[in-house]
């Protein structure tokens, strides 16, 4: 009966035959490795997210009045909402991580080099694409993250000579953060990105089966244009075996073993927000990007003030052009890893680099800890045996905000040095002219502090050192005020 | 009538039909582009910043910075809480005001004023400014930016209405002169 239906359908759409063939094309036998897996997962974490993403808009408002409202309503009083959300956020960061781990395989496989230069572009964009949704999603995510991430993008995007403004206003849709920004969001994540997303995994895929999945790089098997696709030809056919079944079980374990990760971390983690409510006037807030742009986020504390324009507007064109350009300026010759150190350091290089920058956004050191002068006490071991003076000091380190960007013991901000020991580093002179003109990005305090609490802050900074180490001091001023040295 | 008569025929066909489809479709294009470019028109033929009251000089003392809040002139019937926005109003003296953005002149985090020592600082990357609004440290390339303002019938008002962003040229209105050092 099964049969017959099937015999009914196909003689109309004729698709047996040519599904058969592509199931069956031949590859490499020795690219039924686990390393050529992470393509099919990257697709499996899309086509996750297409359906989970269809399950929320059964729900979400896209309106900036009530979306927030909206996810709260998914979290809490639909059944496994909270579920949904969950697995779409997290699948998110699955596929941004998994089409990063792709894209550094197919890198150090030297599977870019010719005949698969286009395959690679479209790569590009599909990561391009990914990385949209990314930002576009978390602004769905409609709460004070994703208001004040609006604001760091226009701010960003404000920066373009000449069309700045105008690209601002065509971004949020106005003159403001507000209703237009969100609704042509949700049109570019819901409708546009995935479009193209889709149109481009098509040609990505197609291109695969055309040309054949990358065989296993062997050092000193080098590509050639004139030869490789006959070498490609009979290294199928002799050494070659039928894509399903051989290869294609091990696609098929680790995409369940994906689909389970995510769902794992969807129920111990649970969904991401929404934080507060999208309200600008709410400004007891710390926005933060989702994890894939904390490193940018940390490069934006560190880039000093006139390097940052140039580097936010010409950086990413030089990635991505170098990324598009990659093929063409490499693609003959050596394909394996192990003969390409280069390679292989660019790759640990920018890991590390994010790496870093992601591990500094974690915890902001350049930020002030807005709550530190009230909320972190000085340790009771810098009060202990100290004069008027000093603890009057040390109370006008507190009350100044000094605790916010000072640590003392490791508690506190960390915008400035840790001040344990600075009076070991800096004598009285120094430090007077330090709290007062500030400087080496300290602000200057001269207009806010009186005399006497200069007086007694400095007096305090100075007990800052080891029980066994003098503080620092000038000879010369001894000398010239006509007194011995002190101590 | 020849073959290559009547090849050419339907050739000709095809071409004017192709034409004819170009000309629909430029024609349709023109509402789609403006449709598409309608928040900038709109902002070149109106403008968008209007004046608004903050309310009472009698709410902000003397030497003091308060935070302020008021609705943006152009809302759509989406907006929410959205089109809400909150500034900070420094009274130097008398009818002197400085009245300045919550949004950080490096990347748009709103500041906070700590009245204790002075200064705003900025949660996202560590910018500080000083009670003036002039760059205390950080990454900020400026100062904090200024609304125009004035102080009418007891009421003081700004002139507002568009996100101050580094680049906009509005920005040149809430232009905020370096200290005379």
């Amino acid at each position: 009966m099964i049969a017959q239906i099937g015999e009914w359908l196909d003689r109309r759409l004729q698709l047996a035959a040519p599904i058969r063939e592509i199931a069956e094309h031949p590859v490499p036998k020795n690219t039924a490795s686990w390393w050529y897996v992470f393509g099919s997962a990257a697709l499996v974490v899309f086509l996750l997210q297409l359906v989970t993403g269809i399950m929320l808009a059964f729900i979400y408002v896209p309106s900036a009045s009530e979306a927030w409202n909206s996810l709260q309503y998914l979290n809490h009083d639909i059944a496994f909402g909270w579920f949904i959300r969950a697995l779409h956020g997290w699948g998110s960061n699955f596929m941004v991580a998994i089409v990063l781990i792709h894209m550094v395989q197919v890198f150090l496989f030297g599977a870019y080099k010719f005949p698969r230069e286009l395959t690679w572009i479209i790569g590009v964009f599909l990561l391009l694409m990914t990385l949209g949704m990314a930002f576009t999603g978390q602004v769905l995510r409609f709460d004070q993250d994703a208001y004040w991430g609006l604001g760091i993008g226009a701010s960003i995007a404000s920066r373009v000579p000449f069309l700045g403004s105008d690209i601002v206003k065509l971004m949020v849709g106005g003159p403001i953060i507000a209703g237009a920004t969100l609704s042509r969001f949700f049109a570019l994540h819901v409708f546009v990105i995935p479009g193209m997303l889709i149109a481009f995994v098509g040609v990505h895929l197609l291109l695969v089966l055309k040309l054949g999945i990358n065989e296993w790089p062997m050092p000193g098997r080098l590509v050639k244009k004139a030869t490789y696709e006959s070498e490609y030809h009979e290294l199928t056919h002799k050494d070659g075996a039928p894509f399903v079944p051989y290869a294609v079980w091990k696609d098929i374990f680790f995409a369940a073993f994906i689909l389970l990760a995510v769902a794992a971390c969807a129920v111990f983690f649970g969904p991401f927000g929404p934080t507060g409510q999208p309200d600008p006037t709410i400004i007891q807030t710390a926005p933060k990007p989702d994890y894939f742009f904390l490193w940018l986020y940390a490069v934006l504390s560190f880039l000093p003030p006139s390097m940052e324009t140039p580097a936010l507007l010409i950086g990413p064109v030089i990635v991505i052009g170098a990324l598009l350009l990659l093929p063409f300026l490499s693609g003959e010759g050596e394909k394996s890893w192990r003969r390409r150190p280069i390679a292989v350091l660019t790759i640990l290089l920018i890991a590390v680099t994010l790496a870093t920058f992601t591990h500094l956004a974690g915890y902001t050191p350049w930020s002030p800890h807005m709550n530190a002068w009230s909320g972190d006490p000085i340790p009771a071991r810098f009060l202990q045996h100290r004069t008027a003076l000093e603890r009057q000091g040390a109370l006008v380190f507190q009350a100044k905000q000094c605790h916010n960007c000072h640590a003392l013991e490791g508690q506190g901000g960390q915008r400035g040095p840790t001040l344990d020991t600075v009076a070991v580093q800096l004598t009285q002179d120094q430090l007077i002219r330090q709290v007062i003109q500030g400087g080496g990005n300290m602000p200057a305090y001269g207009k806010n502090l009186s005399p006497a609490e200069t007086t007694a802050l400095v007096a305090f900074l100075q007990t800052l050192h080891p029980a066994g180490q003098a503080p620092a001091r000038d000879p010369s001023r001894a000398l010239a005020l006509g007194k011995s040295p002190e101590k | 009538m020849s073959t290559d008569d009547t090849i050419s025929r339907r050739a000709l066909f095809m071409k004017i039909g192709i034409l004819f489809n170009g000309l629909v479709a430029a024609a349709i294009a023109v509402p789609i582009v403006r449709f598409l470019l309608s928040p900038i028109v709109r902002g070149r033929a109106n403008g968008y910043l209007s004046w608004i009251s903050l309310g009472s000089i009698s709410q902000f003392p003397e030497g003091e910075t308060r935070l302020a809040t008021f609705r943006n002139p152009y809302v759509t019937p989406t907006d929410g809480k959205t089109a809400d926005t909150a500034c900070w109003v420094r009274r130097v003296e008398g009818q002197q005001f400085q009245i300045f953005a919550i949004n950080c002149a490096h990347l748009g985090c709103p500041v906070r004023w700590f009245p204790q020592s002075g200064l705003f600082m900025c949660p996202c990357h560590g910018g500080a400014y000083y009670q003036d609004g002039s760059r205390a440290s950080g990454p900020p390339e400026r100062g904090l930016f200024e609304y125009p303002y004035k102080v009418e019938n007891g009421l003081v008002t700004i002139q507002a209405g568009e996100l101050p962003t580094p680049g906009s040229p509005t920005a040149s209105l809430f232009v905020k002169k370096p200290p005379c050092v």
